[in-house]
Parts: structure tokens; C-alpha cells; sequence
């Protein structure tokens, strides 16, 4: 009996790779996103918000102040788009 | 040819059932997490879920192919009767394991049934001895590590990305990753477990000479097979549910959205290479390594614990269960009924002992979060796993409120 040591080597390393950049390919998009949202919506909010979120107000706050808001955007839906064409081909994938 | 006809008929109706009970057994493999967090309410959770696996039951027959020529010998006189054994065999280990809230892999329910009738009826001779090493003890063992593994590192990234990111603002993106996750285990699942009873059933029609060996199972096993999944997976095993998605770590959306990528991922590229692993260890194991990933979470080591060791027992405890039933199904027309008299009263009475404390989908995330390291408090016990078992456990732990009178009868 010989065990398959390289196919289960692949499915590890495949596996690794492919959910860590998944994920975080979806979750810099979800941040991209927030991001503008927090941008429109924390003007008012920024003196409000405690350490951490403050920061990251004032950050989102320069975004949009020196124009880089709709290329944050489009990034983020570019990281959308590559999950989306690997879920596809996981279907693919699946059906195949 | 009237006898084998109708025999033949059980064995496709008990392997409906068999399929009916992985779907409620597994639901919990693609939705808990998403339930859990409260990224879809209970009921759209596993009216989706069941959707996605019929769809997926219709997209391949690959597996299908496998079960039916690759663990078990047909050629080697595996008669009806030993299929049935089988399958009651896994059903009634799928309800044990139900009742205590386990969440164990139908799959390796499946298998050990179906090995422990045919060394029985048949001898060693009937099983590929090689074919269950390669296909169904490595997959099970390196497939929740594999998973673990990628979901811990998934998680610690989103949690880094995402650090200094409003909580408000990202809690659609996870969301929204969470139910696309989660869609794509339902579906691949549907593909994998559904094919393994469609296997079952071919297997049935070829050893009854109704079909020729080595063909594509008919249109109609896939639909029916699909159904009866479908079906069980609305229906929903609730305990499982709840052990899963609240039972071994506090699960929020950032780690629920890493563990069902993660288990996704490893499904789909194991089914790509050739092993037919369980989607239960794989999504259990990447739960388990979500907890790990996250800084500051609870993982219940006791309950992993426990859920190791159920399925380190599944495959020997439905062969055994199945060996049995061989050993009386053998006999004839009247062993078969007898059988099938005992499985059904098994059924009934699973069902009854989980009327006395229900979980359903107005309850499945009412449990104390998972606050210290004690594996067993009461709280713990009184809401968790073990309850339906619970006649001696109920009697010294306050249970609560609503299932006091019925437990204290237990009791007596």
C-alpha cells in the first residue's frame, strides 16, 4: 500500500494558498468599501469615535479629501470580482 | 423475480431514508456558522441550504461512480439484503450521533455500514482494504487538519486587514461573504453526499440485475436522491447545528466567513484530486481553527474532544451495528422484516427521546456564549450537546426552565 504523500501535499498547500487569499482578497475589498462609507458618514462622527476608529476616520477622511476614494472603490470591486471568478470556478470545479 | 423486486425496493427506500438522515445530519456543516452569527435568519439558512443541494445532487455523477466499484467488491456476491443491513446500520449511528448533538460524518456512517454487512455476508474478500485506507481513513484524518489550518491563517489575515476597519461598515461585506461561503459547501456538498446514496441505489439495481454493472445511475435515483436530501436538510438537525456553529467557539462573521471559505476551498479541491472526504471534519476542523485564529477566543477543547472521538468510533460502531443486522437479514424474508421492524422502532424512538428536549429554529442559538475555559459547566450541559441523553445528567445539573417537568420524569 503506498499513501499518495504528493496529491495530499497539494491539497494542503492548495488549500492554504487559495483560502488565505480568498480571503484576504474579500476582505480588503470589504474594507475598500467601508472605508468610503466610513468616509462619507464619519465627518460628523470623527471627534466622537474612540482611539482606534478615530484613527481610521482621519485616514478615510484624507482618502476622499485628496481624491482617492473612486480608485479605493474600483480596487475593492476588483477584489470582489477575482472571489467571484474563483467561486465560479469552484462550481466549474464541481460540476466538472 | 417478485421477491427480488420488492426486496430491491426496500433497499431503495431505506437508502431515501439513509440520505434523508445525512441531510438533516449535515445541514449543519454549511449553515451553522451562518446561523450562529446571524447572517441569515434559521429557516432562509437551511431553505437555501436545501435548494443549493438539490442543485448541486443534478451537477456530477463522478463520486456516484466511485462508491458503487470502489470500496465495496460487487462482483464478490454482495446481495441486496447486505446493502439493506447496511444502510440501517449508518442510519440509526446518523441518529445516535443526532440525538447527542455530534456532529459525525454520514459518510464514514455510510461506509462502515456498508463494510461491516459485507465482511459478514461475504467475508474480507468484499472489501478493498486498500481503497478505505486511501479514500476514507487519510482524507479523515488530514482533511480537518488541512482545513484547521487554512482557516486559522484566514482568520488572523482578515482580523489584521480589517483591524482598523468600522465594525458597522464591514458587517454587510462578511455578511454577504458568509452566505456566498456557505452556498458554495451546500453545493458541494449536495454534489458529494447525495452521489454517495445514488451510489448505494445503483449498487442495489446491479446486484438485483436490474441495471448493468458500471453504469450511470438513472435519472430518476438522482432526482429522488436529491430530494430526500433536500428534504432533510430543511428539516434541519438543530442540535448539530448548534453544536457546531455555538458549541466549540464563539463564532463571529469574520470567522465564520474564514471557516466556510476554508472548507469550501479544501472540499472542492480534495474532490478535484480524488478523495472523497467528509464535509463534516472538513468544516468542523476549520470552525475549530477559526476559534484558534482569532486572538482572544474560546475554543472548547472538551467538546473537540468529544466530537474526535465520535468519529473515530463512527465507522466501527454503524459496521458493528450493520454487522448485526446482516447477521439477522441473512436469514431470509422474515430476518429482512425483522430488521426493518427494529430500525423503524430505533427511528420512533429517537424522535421521541428528542421531543423531551427540542432544538429547532426558535431555539438553536439560545446557549450561554462560551465565556471561560470550563468544558462542562452547567449552563454548558443544560443547553449543549448531551441533553438528550440526559436522564442522570439532567437530574444533577439545573436544566432549564421550559424542559424541567419532562426531564424530572426522565429521571424517575
Amino acid at each position: 500500500m503506498s499513501i499518495d504523500w504528493g496529491a495530499l501535499g497539494s491539497v494542503f498547500g492548495v488549500s492554504i494558498a487559495v483560502t488565505v487569499g480568498l480571503v484576504g482578497l474579500f476582505t480588503l475589498g470589504i474594507v475598500g468599501l467601508g472605508d468610503r462609507a466610513t468616509a462619507t458618514a464619519s465627518t460628523a462622527s470623527t471627534t466622537s469615535t474612540t482611539e482606534g476608529r478615530g484613527a481610521e476616520g482621519r485616514r478615510a477622511d484624507g482618502r476622499s479629501g485628496g481624491g482617492r476614494g473612486p480608485l479605493v472603490r474600483a480596487g475593492a470591486y476588483a477584489c470582489f470580482a477575482a472571489c467571484a471568478v474563483a467561486v465560479a470556478y469552484g462550481i466549474w470545479l464541481i460540476a466538472g | 423475480m417478485e421477491h427480488l423486486t420488492l426486496l430491491i425496493g426496500v433497499v431503495i427506500v431505506t437508502a431515501l431514508a439513509f440520505d434523508f438522515t445525512n441531510g438533516f445530519h449535515d445541514t449543519a456543516n454549511a449553515m451553522a456558522t451562518t446561523i450562529s452569527t446571524g447572517a441569515m435568519s434559521p429557516r432562509l439558512a437551511v431553505a437555501m441550504s436545501a435548494v443549493l443541494n438539490l442543485a448541486g445532487a443534478f451537477l456530477s455523477v463522478q463520486v456516484a461512480k466511485t462508491i458503487s466499484g470502489g470500496i465495496i467488491d460487487e462482483k464478490s456476491g454482495i446481495r441486496p439484503e447486505v446493502i439493506f443491513a447496511g444502510l440501517v446500520g449508518a442510519i440509526v449511528w446518523n441518529l445516535v450521533t443526532w440525538l447527542a448533538g455530534l456532529p459525525s460524518s454520514s459518510s464514514h456512517a455510510l461506509f462502515g455500514g456498508l463494510i461491516g454487512a459485507t465482511l459478514v455476508a461475504v467475508g474480507a474478500h468484499g472489501v478493498h482494504g486498500e481503497a478505505v485506507v486511501m479514500k476514507v481513513l487519510i482524507p479523515a484524518v488530514a482533511s480537518p487538519l488541512v482545513a484547521g489550518a487554512a482557516a486559522a491563517l484566514a482568520t488572523r489575515l482578515t482580523y489584521r486587514i480589517g483591524r482598523n476597519a468600522d465594525p458597522e461598515s464591514t458587517r454587510k461585506g462578511y455578511r454577504a461573504g458568509q452566505i456566498a461561503s456557505a452556498g458554495l459547501v451546500s453545493l458541494a456538498h449536495g454534489t458529494n453526499d447525495a452521489q454517495k446514496t445514488m451510489g448505494v441505489i445503483t449498487l442495489a439495481l446491479i446486484t438485483g440485475g436490474i441495471i448493468a454493472p458500471g453504469s450511470n445511475p438513472p435519472v430518476w435515483v438522482i432526482l429522488s436522491a436529491g430530494t430526500a436530501m433536500a428534504l432533510g436538510t430543511y428539516i434541519g438537525g438543530w442540535r448539530i447545528i448548534r453544536t457546531l456553529g455555538k458549541g466549540l467557539t464563539d463564532v463571529q462573521p469574520q470567522q465564520g466567513f474564514a471557516a466556510q471559505s476554508g472548507a469550501a476551498t479544501v472540499i472542492l479541491a480534495s474532490s478535484h484530486l480524488g478523495f472523497a472526504l467528509s464535509t463534516t471534519h472538513v468544516v468542523s476542523g476549520a470552525v475549530l481553527g477559526s476559534g484558534v485564529g482569532r486572538k482572544g477566543a474560546v475554543v472548547r477543547w472538551g467538546t473537540a474532544g468529544r466530537m474526535g472521538l465520535s468519529w473515530l468510533i463512527t465507522l466501527p460502531a454503524a459496521g458493528l451495528v450493520a454487522a448485526g443486522a446482516t447477521a439477522v437479514a441473512d436469514q431470509g424474508t422474515w430476518g429482512v422484516g425483522v430488521v426493518g421492524v427494529l430500525g423503524l422502532l430505533v427511528c420512533a424512538g429517537a424522535y421521541v427521546l428528542a421531543q423531551r428536549n427540542r432544538v429547532d429554529h426558535t431555539n438553536v442559538n439560545d446557549v450561554a456564549p462560551v465565556g471561560g475555559s470550563a468544558p462542562l459547566t452547567p449552563a454548558v450541559a443544560g443547553a449543549g450537546a448531551f441533553d438528550a441523553f440526559g436522564g442522570e445528567l439532567a437530574a444533577t445539573i439545573p436544566a432549564p426552565a421550559q424542559a424541567a417537568p419532562v426531564t424530572r420524569k426522565a429521571a424517575l
